[in-house]
């Protein structure tokens, strides 16, 4: 357990002044930010609306581009990032010259992509939040606060974060298996397309395309009753984990095999 | 207790349908530097890259000191610290932060980056990216990460490549140090010879994967026989009544003649015997083979 927590914390020094770390956390800022200053400056048309449709119009830009593209997105660029630090430097051989378990090293790599996805959903969550509260200090008119919406937002982001774990799992076992920038990322960009278009035409076997899952998590949330009447537990989460779980697993077997070039 | 830092037994490796290692049995004695020879493609670091695990071999041919490696993966790989073919090095950290990174996964103490900045001579250069450095710095920095934990056995791929005549001393005299003040084993390859022969106690030669000698520096030496250079006007007159004495002919070519040697005395009379025969003796005298065209020798014998 010991090589797995510093095999974790050596994930995170190295990766602390990449884009991939950075995005992670700049994006969900970005996004907030450019979405509250529209709310600032064109405020007059939303002054009439109560503060439950104020949170909705604030989510579900974020939420609708988040599922059909943007997580799925993510999700593909840090795998690549977490896997090419180590294709760039040539540094596979060193990582598994050194006294560690391969199980170690293996499983907190995936573990920190998961970590990043992690890090930029609770970043959605808390900074709608906040941004929502922070646009009532400019523009009174806007009665954010006389609605709650957490225990919503933080359940689609919970929701949300869980559809992306087949994807980085399928995701990472390719960037494995191939140094290449466009195998993985050309393969899975095309994988979320055809995923999108599959959830949202209602294909009946969408259900089992991890690249389909967060658009189908975002029709679940978007459909449900009023918007909130929704569970973090649903058939596209369910397959979501067992596919992270099964590639993992043999994704671990395939590296106990592989020579390291 | 096994007197082998390294020892492989029958060893053999394959890309394909292509043999890389062949029945490869390399010993390496403790506190020994052994310089792996030969030349560009011969499976050097193939066979680094298998004693370090990264290569699959099969059970009970890989043993570190008396450890069988397939089995005891991490205890072995303890005791081992690697520089293999390029130095593996992060671009987009510092050269310290690399070090750190190291100590973070070896779970040692961080200060132990900067003492090995200053022993491979990169203090100054400690906080530039180490994408930004020479190639003789990298391969200091990776000299540097390879010895950052103490190992017992250092295994070093080539660690002289881009290194000025300068840095190449000093890591020569720090091979030296560690194994004879501190007791520890190098393997350190290498395609020259010149090289080797500076440093290494014991000497391996290896080429299309099989291994065609091995054992102590002198013994190498040994190897290379003197024989006596003489120079004829007439070379096969001069062939003939050499072969007629019982002299060993290595080869005769426009006027000159290689003969076995076997004493001065001996060396004294052929040349009695030429001059009594009518032959005009140009010159005479003894010629030993350096190690580089023994080594060129031995590599090409298969």
């Amino acid at each position: 357990m010991r090589s797995f927590f510093i095999s974790l914390q050596s994930e995170f020094y190295k990766s602390r002044k990449t884009l991939a770390f950075w995005s992670s956390i700049l994006l969900p800022l970005i996004i907030c930010f450019a979405i509250a200053l529209g709310f600032i400056f064109k405020y007059e048309n939303l002054v009439k609306h109560p503060p439950q449709i104020l949170w909705f119009y604030f989510l579900s830009p974020i939420v609708g581009i988040m599922g059909s593209l943007l997580l799925p997105v993510l999700v593909i660029y840090n795998t690549y990032a977490v896997t090419n630090m180590e294709y760039k430097g040539d540094t596979w051989k060193s990582l598994f010259s050194l006294p560690l378990p391969k199980l170690s090293i293996y499983s907190s790599k995936f573990l920190y992509v998961i970590f990043l996805t992690f890090l930029t959903m609770l970043l959605f969550a808390v900074l709608i939040i906040v941004s929502g509260h922070a646009i009532e200090l400019f523009r009174p008119q806007l009665k954010f606060g006389d609605f709650n919406p957490s225990e919503i937002i933080f359940r689609s982001f919970t929701k949300m974060f869980l559809s992306s774990i087949g994807i980085i799992s399928l995701q990472f076992l390719m960037n494995l298996m191939w140094n290449d920038f466009l195998k993985p990322f050309g393969l899975g960009f095309l994988l979320t397309i055809v995923g999108s278009i599959c959830a949202n035409v209602g294909w009946k076997y969408a259900i089992y395309l991890p690249h389909a899952f967060p658009s189908l998590t975002v029709m679940n949330i978007m459909s449900s009753k009023k918007g909130i009447e929704f569970g973090v537990f649903d058939q596209a989460i369910a397959n979501s984990l067992i596919c992270g779980v099964v590639v993992f697993i043999l994704g671990y077997f395939i590296l106990l095999k592989r020579n390291i070039k | 207790m096994s007197r082998f830092a390294i020892e492989t037994v029958g060893l053999n490796h394959h890309f394909g349908s292509q043999v890389v290692v062949k029945d490869l049995s390399l010993k390496v004695p403790k506190g020994s530097i052994y310089g792996f020879l030969g030349p560009n493609g011969a499976g050097k670091t193939t066979t680094i890259k298998i004693l370090l695990n990264l290569l699959q071999s099969p059970a009970d041919t890989v043993f570190i000191f008396g450890k069988e490696l397939t089995n005891n993966r991490i205890a072995c790989l303890k005791e081992m610290g690697a520089l293999v073919e390029q130095p593996a090095i992060y671009a987009h950290l510092t050269g310290k932060e690399n070090l750190i990174n190291r100590c973070i996964l070896l779970g040692i103490n961080k200060n132990k980056a900067t003492e090995m900045l200053a022993l491979v001579g990169l203090t100054e250069a400690a906080n530039k990216k180490a994408g930004k450095y020479s190639l003789g710095m990298k391969q200091r920095l990776g000299i540097a990460l390879a010895l950052i934990a103490d190992p017992e056995l250092l295994l070093l791929d080539e660690p002289t490549n881009g290194l000025d005549p300068n840095g190449i001393i000093e890591i020569r005299n720090l091979m030296i140090e560690l194994t004879s003040k501190h007791g520890k084993t190098i393997l350190v390859s290498s395609h020259l010879l010149a090289e080797i022969e500076r440093t290494a106690t014991h000497v391996g030669i290896i080429n299309k994967g099989a291994l065609l000698f091995q054992g102590t520096i002198n013994e190498l030496h040994d190897l290379s026989k003197p024989s006596i250079k003489i120079e004829v006007d007439d070379h096969a007159a001069a062939t003939n009544i050499l072969s007629g004495a019982g002299a060993e002919i290595i080869n005769e070519k426009e006027g000159t003649i290689h003969i076995g040697y076997t004493g001065k005395a001996d060396m004294g009379n052929y040349n009695s015997l030429l001059v009594k025969n009518g032959v005009t003796v140009y010159t005479i005298g003894t010629e030993k083979k350096d190690l580089e065209h023994l080594f060129l020798d031995i590599t090409s014998r298969n």
